[in-house]
């Protein structure tokens, strides 16, 4: 990327300003380094604010810098910090970078989820040449049950059962090409038409230049499909610790190019995983998740995430034709009565709660834990999800709303 | 080119009480030349902003009030079909063509972006809650922000005659794209401190004292502090300081009754209602000065 930190022609400068391009030439590099997206024409425009005078003033320049580099609220908050830090020389807390943070994760759970990613990562590249034996697996998302069947073995086991390196692989392929299926289907489902529609006077006028100009034939506005959103949280706690990778895999899978999703991890707090889920690599993805996850693992506290998901997340990701998906255990390690209230919330905007439980298919198992017993009265699906023909069964219901 | 501080007087003096970071931004937009998204909670002032620009500049206000399935017949411009039709039917049997007739523009019906456009003295176009319209019209009016010219295929290219003075403002109720994001200055609209809202209070409230503006700027400021679902912006402390001077209310410790009744006005939920109760409003009160 060559922005301005190259100093477009600037000859005609004198000395004192090429130094000082020389220097706003570093400070978007550092704004750049803490995530603001700054281009050439904002450093032109910066570049003329200083040379216009705002230079002699340092708080007239913050706040032009200010206005000119923030492209939203977080960007708005942290610029004062950064300006301070760099012009006037004063040490602010530097944003540490997801990619060096990795390494030094000493997360029993995300450990478990690097792993298993490496392993698909690998699959991934050895999948290109078809083995002889087998059918070379079609990739166009035309066959239904493309992905169970392409591990029908698979189907049925029970994902912490999964022990073999290669087996996990298998899944998590599997698993993210399922995804893949479901999306595709999801959003080209056409909506049944609703009445009301006005008159399209352009299309009318042109169908019916035939007849003279006599308007015979009507032609109506449609109204635009709205596809269906899919916002998952997905409970990243220790107790669900041998689900998640494979989770992670399928989320990866209906976020991968697909603008309707969102994705949330929760444990003992909410992060908001999407930008980090949408990279094309899904070891790099999860390379990524480990930042944003630090604490998973832990305990659980579904009550609180969801409070903080409906305060701060909820009117921007949900829209009338939303589905959220939880997954989830339900083991609630704090206030189970707070869980309820949210789940309420919740449930009054968005079109449906799937709950997805693991364990639900345990033997002998029931919804006994506080958490999942507060929040079941607002889910409207409970299913379990603990086999690859359990995820693929969810299907045939999203499509219908 | 104005200075800062003569921006916020002139915003002062049409009505609107600005910090001095919007002054910057303001003047800004005037030497750069770019649009200023204002993004902040609902009810901060973002539209009050534009209306009170158009005062600086003594000028027309063209609002865009953006919703869902916004398309281009009502925000750019839509031939006038009725009118076509009749002239058509006026004109039937005649040999001349018609043709070129129909398609001037007379028969032109001009929608708020187009006459934003066309207006010999720049106007403020206020792009009102960018955030609702569909993710498509966002991008056509990236194109139209940097060009400033619009296309009509039956008419040719109609270029902007000046460059109007354009705000965006956005509720964050959809994430806006990076390219929208980057076009514009930003600016966030925060909930005003004490000294200001008592400004504002006492600029748009006739009979408000000093004092009692400032007591009500700090009575809002504690319930903003309380946890409430819907935080009340600067709209409804108006709606409240007005209510407190009609009901002929000195000094806010004289009537704590008629204060807590009163509040109403500005909490706007059930729940948020049940959570301030009368010992609530009471401690509140306590703190204010």
């Amino acid at each position: 990327m060559s922005c301005c930190g190259t100093t477009p022609a600037f000859d005609e400068m004198d000395e004192v300003s090429r130094l000082v391009s020389g220097k706003l030439a570093a400070f978007l590099r550092t704004l750049r380094d803490n995530g603001f997206a700054v281009g050439l024409a904002e450093g032109q425009d910066a570049a003329s604010l200083m040379a216009s005078g705002y230079a002699a003033k340092p708080g007239l320049l913050r706040s032009a810098f200010k206005h000119l580099f923030s492209a939203r609220k977080s960007d708005w908050e942290k610029f004062d910090g950064i300006f301070v830090a760099f012009w006037l020389g004063r040490r602010v807390r530097s944003r540490s970078l997801a990619a060096g943070s990795t390494k030094s994760t000493n997360n029993p759970s995300l450990k478990g989820l690097q792993d298993g990613a490496q392993a698909g990562g690998s699959q991934a590249a050895t999948d290109q040449v078809p083995s002889s034996d087998d059918a070379p697996p079609s990739r166009g998302g035309e066959g239904r049950m493309e992905g169970a069947s392409r591990a029908e073995n698979l189907a049925e086991v029970d994902f912490r059962k999964l022990a073999d390196p290669e087996q996990v692989a298998e899944a998590h392929d599997a698993a993210a090409q399922l995804a893949k299926i479901m999306r595709t289907r999801l959003t080209r489902r056409d909506l049944a038409r609703r009445r009301g529609y006005r008159l399209d006077l352009r299309r009318t006028i042109h169908r019916n230049i035939s007849h003279g100009g006599v308007p015979i034939s009507l032609v109506k506005r449609r109204r635009k499909d709205k596809p269906l959103r899919l916002i998952v949280l997905l409970d990243a706690s220790g107790s669900m610790s041998m689900y998640t990778s494979v989770f992670l895999r399928f989320i990866h899978g209906v976020l991968d190019e697909f603008r309707e999703a969102e994705a949330f991890l929760f444990h003992t707090r909410l992060a908001h995983v999407s930008d980090a889920m949408k990279e094309k690599d899904a070891a790099r993805a999860l390379d990524r998740l480990s930042l944003l996850a630090q604490g998973a693992g832990g305990g659980t506290k579904i009550g609180e995430s969801l409070q903080t998901f409906n305060r701060w997340h909820a009117a921007r990701v949900i829209h009338s034709r939303s589905v959220v998906m939880i997954v989830s255990d339900g083991y609630e390690t704090g206030d189970a009565a707070l869980l309820g209230r949210e789940m309420g919330r919740l449930a009054k905007r968005c079109r449906r709660i799937v709950w997805l439980n693991p364990m639900m298919a345990w033997e002998g198992y029931a919804p006994e834990a506080r958490g999942i017993k507060a929040a079941l009265p607002h889910v409207d699906l409970y299913a379990p999800a603990n086999t690859l023909k359990s995820l693929s069964a969810l299907e045939p219901y999203l499509a219908r709303l | 080119m104005k200075d800062r501080e003569e921006i916020a007087t002139a915003l002062a003096a049409s009505g609107y009480i600005a910090d001095g970071e919007l002054a910057t931004a303001v003047s800004l937009m005037q030497r750069l030349r770019r649009p200023l998204l204002l993004e902040g909670e609902a009810g901060v002032g973002k539209t009050e902003v534009a209306k009170a620009l158009a005062g600086v500049h003594a000028t027309e206000l063209i609002r865009l009030q953006c919703y869902e399935g916004l398309d281009q017949s009502s925000s750019l411009y839509e031939w006038n079909y009725q009118r076509q039709l009749l002239a058509i039917e006026a004109h039937r049997g005649r040999a001349d063509s018609i043709e070129d007739q129909i398609f001037s523009e007379k028969y032109l019906l001009e929608r708020p972006l187009l006459a934003a456009i066309r207006r010999d003295n720049p106007p403020v176009l206020l792009i009102d809650e960018i955030d609702r319209a569909d993710d498509e019209f966002e991008a056509f009016l990236l194109e139209l922000l940097s060009d400033f010219q619009v296309s009509i295929p039956e008419l040719g290219t109609i270029k902007a005659i000046s460059i109007p003075h354009v705000v965006l403002t956005s509720n964050g109720t959809r994430e806006l794209s990076d390219a929208l994001r980057r076009r514009c200055l930003y600016h966030y609209v925060d909930y005003p401190d004490v000294e200001r809202e008592a400004r504002i209070i006492m600029a748009k409230i006739d009979g408000a004292s000093a004092s009692l503006s400032l007591q009500i700027a700090r009575m809002v400021e504690g319930i903003r502090k309380e946890e409430l679902r819907k935080v009340p912006g600067v709209a409804e402390t108006l709606d409240w300081a007005a209510a407190l001077v009609g009901l002929d209310v000195r000094d806010l410790h004289d009537e704590p009754e008629t204060v807590h009744e009163t509040l109403m006005c500005l909490l706007k939920t059930q729940e948020d209602k049940v959570r301030v109760t009368r010992e609530v409003s009471q401690r509140i009160l306590g703190k204010v000065a």
